[in-house]
Formats: C-alpha cells, sequence, structure tokens
C-alpha cells in the first residue's frame, strides 16, 4: 500500500491535566493515486490525523508510512493545504510557489518555468508577480494548491482547504482540483467536514466517530467513466453517509447542549422526486 | 505666527539678548555654524555614534531576542531581565560607563547602545513569539529547517513589529547619545549645547535644538514611516 496508517493511538492533555484521547486504533490504507476524504464531526481528530501523516505532530503509538518511508518529520514529500492558504505575505505568488523549489536546491530559471507551468494550470498566469493581499480569496486558495502541487509530492494533504470560501467559488475549486487530480494522478488525502464535498470529490470516504476518534465506516463511492455522476447516486451516498454520522452529531449535540436533545436528520436533503425507488 | 510671536517678546523683553535671542539671531548663528563646519562637524559625530550604537543594539537585540524566544529557560531567566533593565533610563549607566570605560567616547556609545537593545530585544522577542503558527507548519512541511527557517519565515514575518521596535529604540537612543554629549564630551551635537551653555551663547544652543528636532523628525518621518509604509503596502494591511 501507498499509505499505511497501523495502530496510531494520540492523546492530548486538557486544562485539567486529563488525558483526552483523540484517536484510537486508526488503520488505514491508501492506494496510489487515489482520492481518499475523511469526514466527522468537528473534534474528532480528523485533522490530527493529517497532522501526523504530515509530521507536524508525534502519535504515541502506531506508525505511518508513505511510500514505504516511515513518517518522522515533515518534509516536501508530504505537502499539506491548509483551511487558510497561509501564503507568505512577504513573497510575490511566483515566490511563494517557487519557495519549496529553492529550498530542494532547484536551479532558479528551472524552478521559475516549473512554478509558472503549474500557476497557468490552476489560471493565475496573470498575477505571477501580485502579493498575496491583492487576491481573493479563492485565489488563494489555488496558489497554495499550485505551491503543493509543484513539489511533485508523494501524497498531497489537504484540512478543509475549501471550507473558508463561499459557495460558488467551492464550486469552481471542486472541478478543478478534480481536473488536477486526474491530470497529474496524485495522491490525495481529503478532511472536510462537508459531506456533498467528500462525496463529489473522492473515490473512498472515511467517517470517522468521535471522541475517542475512530473510524466508523468505510464507503467507496460508484464513479462514472465520465467523472460525472447522476444526481440519484450522489445524493444516495449523502444520505448515507449522514445517517453513519447522524448518530455521532447527536453524541457531540448531546455532550454540548445536555441528555434531552435530539436531532434527527431525516429531513435534509430530499430530492422532488421522493423515494420512488431513486436509490435501487 | 510663533516665530512672529519669538521675534516680538525676544525684542521686547527685559532678559539681555544672550539669554532670550531673537529669531534672526538664532538663524544668523545657525548660518554660520553650518558654513563654518562646527554644527556640520558636530552632526557628522553624533550621527556616526548613534549609526554605529543602532547597529549594535538591533543586533544583539534580534540575538537576545531569538534566544528568550527559543529557550524557555533563557525566557523565564533573562526574559525578566529584559524587562527590569528596560525601565533603566540608558543615561543612569553612565556613571558606571565612565568608571568602566573612562569619560570617553566608548562611554558615549556604550549608553547609546544600551538604551536601544533592550526595546530591540522585547520588540523582536513578541515580534518572533507572533509569527503564525500556520507560516511556520507551511514552512515546515516544504522542509525549511534551521538557519533557512529564521531566515526565510521568523525574520520577514515579523518584520512589522521589529520595524516599530527600530522607531522606539531610535527615539531611546538618540535621547541617551544627546545626555550622553552633553556630560562626556567628545564632540558632537549635545557637547556643542554644553559649549553653547558655558559661553553663554543661547542662540548656539537653540540653533542645536533646532538641529535635532530637524534630525529627528527626518528619522522618523523619512526613514521610518517610509519603511513602515512599504512594508504594508506590501503585505496588504492598512
Amino acid at each position: 500500500m501507498y499509505l499505511t496508517i497501523d495502530g496510531i493511538e494520540k492523546s492530548f492533555k486538557n486544562e485539567k491535566k486529563e488525558s483526552i484521547k483523540v484517536l484510537d486504533k486508526i488503520n488505514i490504507e491508501v492506494e496510489k493515486g487515489s482520492f481518499v476524504s475523511i469526514v466527522g464531526p468537528s473534534g474528532c481528530g480528523k485533522s490530527t490525523l493529517l497532522y501526523l501523516i504530515a509530521g507536524l505532530d508525534k502519535a504515541d503509538t502506531g506508525e505511518i508510512r508513505v511510500a514505504g518511508k516511515k513518517v518522522v518529520k515533515p518534509g516536501p514529500e508530504r505537502v499539506v493545504v491548509f483551511q487558510e492558504a497561509g501564503l507568505f505575505p512577504w513573497l510575490t505568488v511566483l515566490e511563494n510557489v517557487t519557495y519549496g523549489l529553492k529550498l530542494k536546491k532547484m536551479p532558479k530559471e528551472e524552478a521559475k518555468a516549473k512554478a509558472l507551468d503549474i500557476l497557468k494550470m490552476v489560471h493565475l498566469s496573470r498575477y505571477v508577480d501580485s502579493y498575496p493581499h491583492q487576491l481573493s480569496g479563492g485565489m488563494k486558495q489555488r496558489v497554495a494548491i499550485a505551491r503543493a502541487l509543484v513539489m511533485e509530492p508523494d501524497i498531497l494533504l489537504m484540512d478543509e482547504p475549501f471550507s473558508a470560501l463561499d459557495e460558488q467559488t467551492r464550486m469552481v475549486l471542486h472541478k478543478e482540483l478534480l481536473e488536477i487530480w486526474r491530470k497529474t494522478k496524485v495522491t490525495i488525502f481529503f478532511v472536510t467536514h462537508n459531506i456533498r464535498e467528500a462525496v463529489q470529490l473522492s473515490e473512498k470516504i472515511i467517517v470517522f466517530a468521535t471522541r475517542p476518534g475512530k473510524i466508523k465506516e468505510t464507503i467507496s463511492v460508484p464513479s462514472m467513466k465520465d467523472g460525472v455522476m447522476p444526481d440519484s447516486v450522489t445524493l444516495h451516498t449523502e444520505q448515507r453517509v449522514l445517517s453513519i454520522l447522524q448518530e455521532e452529531i447527536e453524541k457531540v449535540l448531546k455532550e454540548e447542549m445536555g441528555n434531552d436533545y435530539s436531532f434527527k436528520t431525516n429531513h435534509i436533503h430530499r430530492d422532488d422526486s421522493g423515494d420512488m425507488g431513486s436509490h435501487i | 505666527m510663533i516665530a512672529g510671536i519669538w521675534e516680538v517678546t525676544s525684542r521686547l523683553s527685559s532678559l539681555p539678548d544672550f539669554m532670550f535671542p531673537s529669531l534672526t539671531q538664532v538663524l544668523e548663528t545657525l548660518f554660520k555654524g553650518l558654513m563654518s563646519g562646527q554644527i556640520t562637524e558636530a552632526i557628522g559625530k553624533s550621527l556616526g555614534r548613534i549609526l554605529i550604537g543602532f547597529m549594535i543594539a538591533i543586533i544583539v537585540g534580534l540575538i537576545l531576542g531569538y534566544f528568550i524566544w527559543r529557550f524557555k529557560l533563557v525566557e523565564d531567566t533573562l526574559g525578566f531581565v529584559v524587562t527590569a533593565l528596560q525601565s533603566i533610563p540608558s543615561i543612569v549607566w553612565f556613571p558606571l560607563a565612565i568608571i568602566w570605560f573612562g569619560l570617553n567616547d566608548f562611554s558615549i556609545l556604550f549608553i547609546v547602545t544600551i538604551g536601544a537593545t533592550w526595546t530591540m530585544t522585547v520588540n523582536a522577542t513578541s515580534g518572533f513569539r507572533n509569527v503564525p503558527q500556520l507560516y511556520q507548519r507551511v514552512a515546515k512541511t516544504y522542509g525549511s529547517t534551521g538557519f533557512h527557517f529564521l531566515r526565510t519565515v521568523i525574520l520577514p514575518a515579523s518584520v512589522p513589529q521589529i520595524i516599530s521596535g527600530l522607531r522606539i529604540a531610535w527615539a531611546f537612543s538618540w535621547r541617551a547619545l544627546m545626555a550622553g554629549e552633553l556630560l562626556g564630551g567628545g564632540g558632537g551635537l549635545g557637547q556643542l549645547l554644553e559649549m553653547g551653555r558655558s559661553l553663554g551663547q543661547m542662540d548656539l544652543v537653540i540653533s542645536v535644538m533646532i538641529i535635532i528636532a530637524i534630525i529627528g523628525t527626518i528619522v522618523d518621518n523619512v526613514v521610518f514611516s517610509r519603511l513602515e509604509r512599504n512594508v504594508q503596502l506590501k503585505w496588504g494591511v492598512k
């Protein structure tokens, strides 16, 4: 397997110095070139898991291997696209994108040519010399994706990359990300709390249970040859994920608002056609 | 308006000319001083001193700031001392400096440096500390470590705070310089003030005060404001 997560456990200390388990015996295997999403309620440790893969944090037990190498520290073969783009405001778009290449000691001209290629792919050729503050949120996130892709990473880690964007921008970026993924065949590990996003983008969805975070279920998303899925299929998958998550969402809400609170998700995302055999 | 009032009151007042010179007299002395090189020479000497002292203070401040930011132990010990030292006006160091180094250039340089160092240290520390976690994480995932990490992330990300530190540090060392020169001699604008006093030439004293004000304004408004504005433009912060 390309990415192997083997028996990962992780605990944090809370204010009372009690140990809180956030990840419990996580085992995941991801094939090269696949697109895997993790969905789960907030606080289920999905971002923590991503940081562990990135090497930004250390697990208590277990090990993670990417392309056969054990993860011990952060490295350019496992780049992360964060929720906020995290572009360096003191560098231009081009300089931001070549930041990692220069670290790799790539010759200047080669790095520039490569960066311009990638920026063209994310449709930002006109903004190479702009500073990040001159860009919109969606453009910033595109630069962040370009900056990550230019490194030709083994795996691209994305931590809720589109959740701070408005709906239209998000839709456009979904489409572009899928195009990029098909073109570059990069392995993507995508963390989100947006079920629809996970269903539309990924081949495999891992649903997380919360407190402690563990894998509740793994769902394969049926995919079509041309990449366009009928609404009924996505809708059905969405509902399945939602029904799995329902129990978890309820658990979180009960913890926050008391035991008499109940949350029913039956009426969400019902389309006009009703249940007239639409998911047979 | 002020010039007019000054001119009139000085001419009408019962104080003798050398105590309360008129504006025209002051301007004349100023012009002569600049022409004869007396004032220009003093300016050169003072600026030379402050530039050296200021440079040392920046470098020492950044290094100390780095250690305080990086190591908890240093923060608990030195960090506290620096805060205490910062509250001591630098001229207070002068008696010690005279005993240690003698009444010479070096003593003045010492208090100029010390005046700026602590402020610089405090600002550098908080600048480094406020570098967003996000930038640090990004840089680390791209494989940046050690000195490269400092040079390409920590330093540039704390530039805004460092500039405001420079500004305050400059004001402190400029004051320290004048006080030091006034007491310690060795040429420079401060000594020229002292000379004006002992010769009973208030026109010279006021001329020097004008020069001090002009240099202070130029540095603040031209050098630091421009630096600050450049950074703000580039970063897009209001």
